[in-house]
């Protein structure tokens, strides 16, 4: 007999022990969990929704819609006068409930210039009695106006009558479905562009945070406590500093006749003032210079944590200080150059104020386009859609970082 | 218990006692303080009530993420004649009813004293006539005095940055009025392809020379600390900056684009009733009268009575010729598709 065995009793009552543990700790992570589920994950899942599922059309006229469907929208003919009559009885109810605006809108967006013509002719049709639209609904809609007989704005209404839709997206890549429905280019071309350009600038600020950290993380991590100190209050300060102030304090430094240009001119060496406000140049200065503590304070705790005999080993065995430094001293920082690239390449990409202040015309990024289509244009959807499309870029971007360098050579400190 | 049940009860009586307050949003600066003096103030004197004003730069996105989620945090907003067709259209205002607006000072009824634009629109009451022209600073401005939208254009005769807000809206009409469209004919030309093409090339001749900016405060401050030698603004702004700091700035009045501010009640407040109380006070005679002091023009007859002789010439009533009436029909069906194209075209 083995008596250090635990009897069937003992083993249940651990088991009971453990199973008791585990539910505390999950009751622990609960209030988090509930946290992150209500602020992280649900607003995400409601972007994602909004940019493929867009019911208001369909909501306002569907018993138009259910005549536009049975109607050959590739052919050269009007929809029936039946289908024009039910929308003439149901432009007259929206106009009743003050909603006439809100299908305007919508065509208008995939048919520009049919706002006014829809709201018009929906004020018209507000008089006019349910029998006598029942009758000639249709003649009477044509008569408001020559441009009820294009095709095309038939089109657009079955179009925007379908609750779920790529046109979004499709809309980010610069693309749209042509009369036919084929995919084709749009005549204004944008969007491509404008994450190329993001991509760029992001990677353009990470290198150069990255360059200027790096060194003054070394030179922290070694120097004196007592200096290394205070020159760690001169990092954290601005990081501390609200980003608005830094992001105008810019402003007063890059215009025209500002800090740099009047300096450069008194000093003699330039006799017209440098454009640097409102350019990309502004954009990717004032960002490197706010983003730069996030480079410097991952890159800084791993630095210290680094044990100097290493490097100094190798000079003593013979190596040079240049290679000693390629090859022992850098790989050990790779897990806070990871960190800090990472941060700063995600916080930039998606940028937005710094961009929207000091960048002007040249040096916006898309986050300020998504920004214009939550704010002035109300089109939330495109807004939804070029979110996504952004969310998943960073998430491809993190894949292949992760296959290339890996998540866990990250060390924050 | 007894202690839970008074703080119920006090906060309830506080519930009660902030139900008399009111959240007015407008556009601030020199007109924001003009409203203040001349309509907040002597509203919260003469009824008690509290009225919270508001900046903001317009549009509607705002209204609309409040009216869509019912949380209403405006009551009274001013808007701008270019959103409120749409605002309404789409339900996001509530519609007034124009018959009871107090008649005028002198007597006429507030259907004949009103200018017919102000009450046009069944949401809003209009309260002032504004317009955008440009301006230039004496001490900065070289190769003589612009006096037309072409010189604005003419970056040779007339070197220096133009500043302009960021929007396609008062940008076009312009390209296309310096490009020799007359302006009865711009809406028209700015509806096809062509003549759309036609104001962005336009406005590429100078697009080097071009300074946008967002919002109608900077436009002042571009002209005061040299970023710009011309700017366009509204014209109360330019007005202000004169007037009370002396600035040594110019108005322009060629090709201006005037349009009316209105007051219009978010839909779905809970306190439609003082909003409208607020808006028929806002809109009486007198009040009406103190926004001259910024260069805005009345929308009611009655007003001019009590207006300073000597700012008259200064409002944009007084050049209703020289310009061009902002179309909130064109921007409601362009506006847009036009606003892409627009930003496409800064990419460039």
């Amino acid at each position: 007999m083995d008596n250090n065995s635990l009897s069937v009793e003992e083993i249940l009552q651990s088991k009971r022990l453990l199973k008791r543990k585990k539910r505390m700790l999950l009751a622990f992570t609960m209030p988090l969990l509930i946290f992150v589920f209500i602020t992280f994950i649900s607003p995400i899942a409601t972007m994602l929704y909004r940019s493929v599922y867009h019911p208001t059309v369909s909501q306002l006229i569907p018993l138009s819609l259910a005549e536009l469907n049975t109607w050959d929208e590739a052919g050269d003919q009007l929809p029936n006068s039946q289908a024009l009559k039910q929308f003439a009885i149901e432009l007259q109810g929206l106009s009743k409930e003050r909603l006439s605006g809100k299908l305007a809108e919508e065509i208008n967006r995939l048919k520009p210039g049919s706002s006014s013509l829809i709201k018009s002719s929906a004020r018209k049709l507000k008089k006019k009695s349910l029998e006598e639209l029942q009758q000639n609904g249709d003649t009477l809609l044509l008569g408001y106006s020559k441009k009820w007989q294009d095709i095309n704005l038939w089109r657009a209404m079955k179009r925007a009558g379908q609750a779920f839709t790529d046109s979004y997206y499709l809309t980010t890549f610069d693309l749209k479905r042509n009369a036919a429905g084929e995919i084709e280019q749009r005549d204004t071309q944008i969007y491509l562009k404008l994450y190329w350009k993001s991509l760029k600038i992001a990677l353009i600020i990470t290198f150069l945070t990255a360059l200027l950290a790096y060194p003054l993380a070394y030179y922290l991590a070694n120097a004196p406590s007592k200096i290394a100190n205070r020159l760690m209050v001169l990092v954290l300060l601005p990081f501390w500093t609200s980003l608005l102030v830094r992001t105008t304090s810019w402003i007063a430094i890059l215009q025209t006749n500002g800090v740099v240009n009047s300096t450069l001119q008194a000093l003699g060496l330039i006799d017209e003032p440098f454009e640097m406000l409102y350019t990309q140049f502004a954009t990717v200065i004032a960002m490197t210079h706010i983003l730069l503590p996030f480079m410097i304070l991952p890159l800084y705790s791993v630095m210290k944590n680094i044990d100097p005999s290493y490097f100094r080993a190798a000079l003593s065995l013979g190596a040079r200080p240049v290679p000693a430094f390629v090859k022992i001293y850098l790989p050990m920082t790779i897990p806070g150059v990871s960190a800090g690239a990472l941060l700063v390449f995600i916080i930039s990409i998606g940028y937005y104020i710094t961009p929207a202040i000091v960048g002007g015309t040249e040096g916006q990024m898309i986050s300020n386009i998504i920004a214009f289509h939550m704010q002035s244009s109300n089109n939330w959807e495109l807004a939804a859609a070029l979110g996504s499309l952004l969310l998943a870029l960073i998430i491809a971007l993190y894949w292949l970082y992760d296959r290339f360098v890996g998540v866990n050579n990250i060390k924050l400190g | 218990m007894k202690r839970l049940l008074s703080v119920i009860a006090l906060a309830s009586a506080c519930s009660i006692a902030n139900a008399e307050q009111l959240t007015a949003v407008s556009f601030g600066g020199a007109y924001g303080a003009a409203q203040q003096k001349h309509m907040l103030d002597p509203f919260m004197k003469e009824t008690g009530h509290k009225i919270l004003f508001e900046n903001y730069s317009g549009g509607i996105a705002e209204i609309k993420a409040q009216v869509e989620s019912g949380n209403i945090l405006w009551d009274v907003i001013d808007v701008e004649v270019i959103d409120l067709e749409r605002a309404c259209s789409e339900g996001l205002l509530e519609v007034i009813d124009h018959d009871s607006l107090p008649p005028g000072d002198d007597g006429v009824p507030a259907a004949k004293d009103f200018s017919e634009a102000a009450l046009a629109n069944e949401c809003g009451v209009g309260n002032i006539v504004w317009t955008v022209l440009f301006a230039y600073n004496n001490d900065t401005i070289k190769g003589g005095q612009p006096s037309s939208i072409a010189d604005f254009f003419d970056t040779k005769t007339y070197p220096g940055k133009r500043a302009l807000r960021k929007r396609p809206q008062v940008n076009m009409e312009w390209a296309l009025i310096a490009d020799g469209v007359p302006k009865e004919q711009v809406y028209e030309v700015l509806e096809t392809d062509e003549g759309q093409a036609r104001a962005f090339a336009k406005l590429a001749t100078i697009a080097d020379d071009i300074v946008w900016f967002d919002s109608w405060s900077q436009a002042p401050q571009l002209l005061n600390d040299g970023g710009a030698v011309m700017v366009q603004s509204a014209n109360g702004r330019i007005f202000d900056a004169i007037q009370s700091e002396g600035k040594p700035f110019e108005m322009v009045w060629d090709a201006h684009l005037y349009d009316l501010d209105v007051w219009a009640i978010v839909k779905g407040t809970k306190k439609k009733d003082l909003a409208m109380e607020f808006i028929r006070f806002a809109t009486s005679s007198k009040p009406l009268s103190g926004m001259p002091e910024v260069a805005y023009g009345p929308t009611r007859n009655s007003s001019y009575a009590y207006v300073d002789k000597a700012v008259i010439p200064k409002l944009p009533s007084s050049h209703l010729d020289e310009g061009l009436k902002a179309s909130g029909e064109f921007w409601a069906d362009y506006g847009e598709s036009l606003g892409e194209k627009f930003n496409e075209w800064l990419l460039k």
